[in-house]
């Protein structure tokens, strides 16, 4: 009885999903971010705060001219030499007397051990180039990966990424990578 | 040869399109929900330094960027050759990053606030003293989480 309804010619089905797609390729981007994370110093809430005293044995000066040019402790380097010249830094293998204090501290999973007082100071100039800037922060934080890695190798035979929290935790507390990042000076001139 | 060419006068059958919209309508879900769409314009020239010790950036609704570079040659005459601070869809100066900040904040869940990342995402050749600027601002912001965004460097 009732007739047959003709059916839909849907060789233009293709075309819209074509379209679409094309629509969807240019408009979108497929782009994981990816970067160093750090985390920035509160602005002080009363004006004068005491440094506090750190003795120079302790401060690893690191400081970058406007011509990318890196003083460590008063020694020109290249950018290839930071991360080992941190690492012994913070371990003071042979307990040098221009190399960090340690104090003896308790962690967990290590017991009483000897941490390093050292502390990591970065300036840079106005004019210093950010790809420098950020082959520093680089090096330095894999002299603190290497230095993690290390301590887990020893205590688990596991790299440190592997660990859990806690372990993690007790980890980073024996080898403390503080970074400064100084006020910045304006050493080169008007830029 | 000749046994095969008996039908030659015969035409060759049609290869059947009825799949095709499934085929391109698969690549249309991939390319759905494998991307992000594109939240700004670029104006400034941005290619990012590369670094090895890098972390993924997780939680993309939770980041606002900061763009600075050279401008693109098309607002080389009203902007100049000097590094810019792009925000949002505009040129900006550093004075205005605390009401960036404040607006990206106020656009937020109020729980997740205080979660907020802010991407650096710098060109490589920019000269430090504009970065120096625009964390003093952050800090006043007190937007305190920040990321240096960076390529990963090729082995």
């Amino acid at each position: 009885m009732a007739r047959k309804t003709p059916e839909i010619n849907s060789s233009s089905m293709a075309d819209i999903a074509f379209l679409l797609l094309i629509f969807f390729l240019v408009s979108t981007t497929m782009d994981i971010d990816t970067g160093i994370y750090k985390k920035l110093p509160p602005i002080p809430e009363e004006e004068e705060i005491d440094a506090p005293k750190v003795k120079q044995r302790n401060v690893l000066a690191i400081l970058v001219n406007r011509n990318d040019d890196l003083l460590v402790n008063g020694e020109v380097l290249s950018i290839s030499q930071l991360r080992e010249k941190t690492k012994e830094f913070i371990l003071n293998p042979l307990n040098s007397a221009d190399l960090p204090e340690k104090k003896l501290t308790t962690i967990p999973y290590f017991g009483d051990v000897m941490v390093s007082k050292g502390l990591v100071s970065l300036q840079n100039d106005r004019g210093t180039s950010y790809e420098m800037y950020i082959k520093v922060q680089d090096e330095l934080a894999a002299a603190s990966r290497e230095l993690k890695d290390e301590k887990a190798m020893q205590k688990w035979n596991m790299k440190y990424e592997d660990l859990d929290e806690d372990q993690q935790n007790a980890v980073r507390d024996y080898v403390p990578m503080q970074i400064s990042e100084a006020e910045p000076k304006n050493v080169g001139g008007k830029k | 040869m000749g046994k095969f060419k008996k039908g030659g006068s015969k035409e060759l059958p049609e290869i059947s399109t009825a799949s095709l919209p499934d085929i391109v309508f698969m690549l249309l879900f991939f390319f759905m929900v494998s991307t992000t769409m594109r939240e700004v314009e670029l104006n400034v020239d941005v290619m990012v330094p590369s670094a090895k010790e890098i972390v993924k950036l997780e939680k993309k609704d939770l980041v606002s960027n900061i763009y600075v570079g050279i401008p693109m040659r098309k607002f080389a005459k009203t902007m100049g050759t000097e590094p810019q601070i792009q925000l949002n869809d505009q040129f900006s100066t550093v004075d205005d990053i605390q009401a960036f900040i404040a607006a990206e904040r106020e656009a937020r869940k109020e729980e997740l606030r205080n979660k907020l990342t802010t991407s650096l995402k710098v060109d490589q050749y920019t000269k430090m003293g504009i970065i120096i600027d625009i964390k003093q601002e952050l800090r006043k912001a007190s937007s305190l989480k920040l990321n240096y965004s960076t390529r990963e460097t090729a082995e």
